[in-house]
């Protein structure tokens, strides 16, 4: 379609104040992580490193770190088995409910986050507690894996379907058995898709902080969980803003991550 | 490799060990490699998950003794009753769908265009750049994001300083503010699916509407909207669920003004009454698989 030059600029000028509304709170956080001022006045009277060293020093906020790389790695590799499973279950065979598992895959997602959070947190307490099994790390790791089992099992099963069967059944006709197969076919061309889902599901668990209320006891308190419990206490913001700067810098390493496996998703396998 | 090397019979292979024998069977039988499969999976998303919403829904017929806090299980529409008779929640309900319809007319009108901009004005070359500027803001936290705006809407702060030569001042914590942040998380959810949609629109489609004599505007209305209508309807499908059940947001710069998402946390929190809060919990629910079956019939579903 030819835009006359006006329609052009406008689009260009919209483009323009659109990116810059995405990325000015995020520099505002970085900003004021070395704001001399505690309270955030702006323009910054001057900068300074003390807030960083302070956060480093946190103990909660270490601990805070901690839990919420082990809910991850918890729920990541739960999600990334059930995932893998279902995908090839989908893929691969024709059953009477195909189309439901689907559904049901991405239901925990598509549901409002309050919903899931109150639906786990009402059967843990009646099935859990009755066992000794109080809400903590446990459980939550239970909450992330069914909502992070959608990531993988879209990026398995759109790679299943682009790869299709021919290559197994090769290593099949040359006398591999089932697992051989699995192990030194099917998996090498998976790894990249289970490696973009699995970077997914590890950020959707890191950043989750909804389904994480209703199913962290106090002792569970992940990272999402401490900035919030301290967003409200003037004394701790330097602290929290620290924080949330490290956060944006960290999601580089994602971003970058993911760039590089889509763009060798598109190199044949 | 256990592959056979001699090349005598079968009968001189040696005996093939239990994993090649269960191996075998698994190859013979695709119904138990299926069951095999499916186990995991479904035990975990239909027993746990299904099964926790399911029951959380049936709670919402329970209700709860004022006295001894305990639930009393027996079938009841009092919430629901509750739910429609006090005026409070009926103003919280609309309030949320509002809230949610803002933030879906925001972001359609600010992500369209810049949309538009990616797929049919930029350079080819320049495309995958902008879209990845437009995704990374996603793996930034979205409490950071929310947290970033507090501090900018407080008093004294970016917004007061940006607007006040135009005479105006930040909007202060409250519902403007709640639309406002929810409408800036969201965004990119939208830009998504319309990009695709606009860049998967042949050029040569709407080059032939001009050749045919239509104007630029007459091109957009009945070429370019009829066809990512589904893209944008995608799109609205997250930003709509999305802010219907927040209540972080709110939290964080809403006020005062709560939506149905602070009704369902304080009524687990603060009052323990989890029927009620199930009962509000089916509100949003019923709200999105209404939105979801009206988005199916546009084809909508396809463009996720």
């Amino acid at each position: 379609m030819t835009f006359s030059p006006a329609a052009r600029i406008a689009l260009r000028v919209l483009m323009a104040l659109g990116l810059a509304v995405i990325y000015v709170p995020l520099l505002v956080v970085l900003v004021n992580s070395v704001n001399a001022d505690k309270t955030f006045g702006w323009p910054p009277p001057g900068f300074t490193g003390r807030w960083w060293a302070q956060a480093l020093d946190n103990e909660g906020a270490r601990q805070a770190v901690l839990t919420s790389v082990k809910a991850g790695l918890g729920a990541t590799a739960t999600a990334l088995v059930l995932g893998t499973m279902a995908a090839f279950a989908v893929s691969r065979h024709r059953f009477f409910g195909r189309e439901t598992v689907s559904l049901v895959v991405v239901l925990p997602i598509a549901l409002p986050g309050i919903v899931t959070g109150i639906a786990l947190s009402n059967a843990f307490q009646v099935v859990l507690k009755p066992l000794g099994i109080g809400l903590g790390l446990f459980t939550v790791i239970v909450g992330h894996a069914t909502f992070c089992v959608v990531t993988i099992y879209n990026n398995v099963l759109a790679r299943l379907r682009r790869t299709g069967t021919r290559l197994e059944e090769a290593s099949a006709d040359l006398g591999a058995d089932t697992f051989q197969t699995f192990w030194y076919v099917t998996f090498p061309a998976l790894r990249s898709a289970l490696l973009a889902g699995g970077l997914l599901a590890f950020a959707l668990s890191f950043d989750e902080i909804i389904v994480t209320t209703f199913t962290a006891g106090p002792g569970a308190t992940t990272l999402p969980i401490w900035i919030f419990n301290n967003l409200f206490r003037p004394n701790q913001a330097p602290v929290v803003n620290v924080l949330a700067a490290a956060l944006i810098v960290l999601s580089v390493i994602p971003i970058y991550l993911a760039q590089r496996l889509s763009s060798g998703a598109r190199s044949p396998v | 490799m256990t592959a056979p090397a001699s090349t005598g019979g079968a009968d001189a292979r040696p005996a093939p060990g239990p994993r090649r024998r269960a191996a075998a069977l698994l190859h013979r039988r695709p119904r138990l490699r299926l069951s095999l499969l499916l186990s995991a999976p479904l035990a975990w998303l239909v027993v746990v998950y299904l099964g926790a919403l399911a029951a959380i829904f049936l709670t919402a017929f329970w209700t709860t003794d004022v006295f001894t806090g305990e639930v009393v299980r027996q079938f009841t529409l009092a919430n629901f009753r509750t739910l429609l008779d006090e005026p409070v929640y009926r103003t919280v309900a609309l309030r949320s769908l509002g809230v949610a319809v803002a933030v879906t007319l925001i972001d359609t009108a600010i992500g369209f265009p810049m949309a538009l901009y990616m797929a049919k004005v930029a350079r080819p070359r320049y495309r995958p750049y902008l879209l990845i500027a437009i995704l990374a803001p996603l793996w930034a936290a979205y409490l950071v994001k929310a947290y970033a705006w507090r501090v900018m809407l407080q008093q004294g702060g970016l917004l007061d300083q940006v607007l006040e030569p135009f005479g105006l001042s930040s909007p202060g914590y409250g519902l403007t503010a709640t639309v406002l942040v929810l409408a800036y998380l969201w965004l990119p959810y939208m830009i998504l699916p319309v990009y695709t949609g606009l860049e998967r629109l042949p050029d040569s489609l709407l080059d032939a509407s001009g050749d045919l004599g239509a104007r630029p505007l007459r091109t957009f209305r009945t070429v370019m909207l009829p066809l990512v209508f589904p893209s944008l309807v995608a799109g609205s499908i997250f930003t709509f669920s999305l802010s219907l059940g927040d209540y972080i947001t709110v939290k964080i710069v809403g006020g005062r003004r709560q939506l149905l998402g602070n009704v369902v946390y304080d009524n687990i929190g603060a009052a323990n009454n989890l029927p009620f809060a199930a009962a509000v919990a089916t509100i949003p629910v019923v709200v999105m698989l209404g939105y979801l079956a009206a988005a199916r019939r546009t084809g909508a579903l396809r463009e996720l």
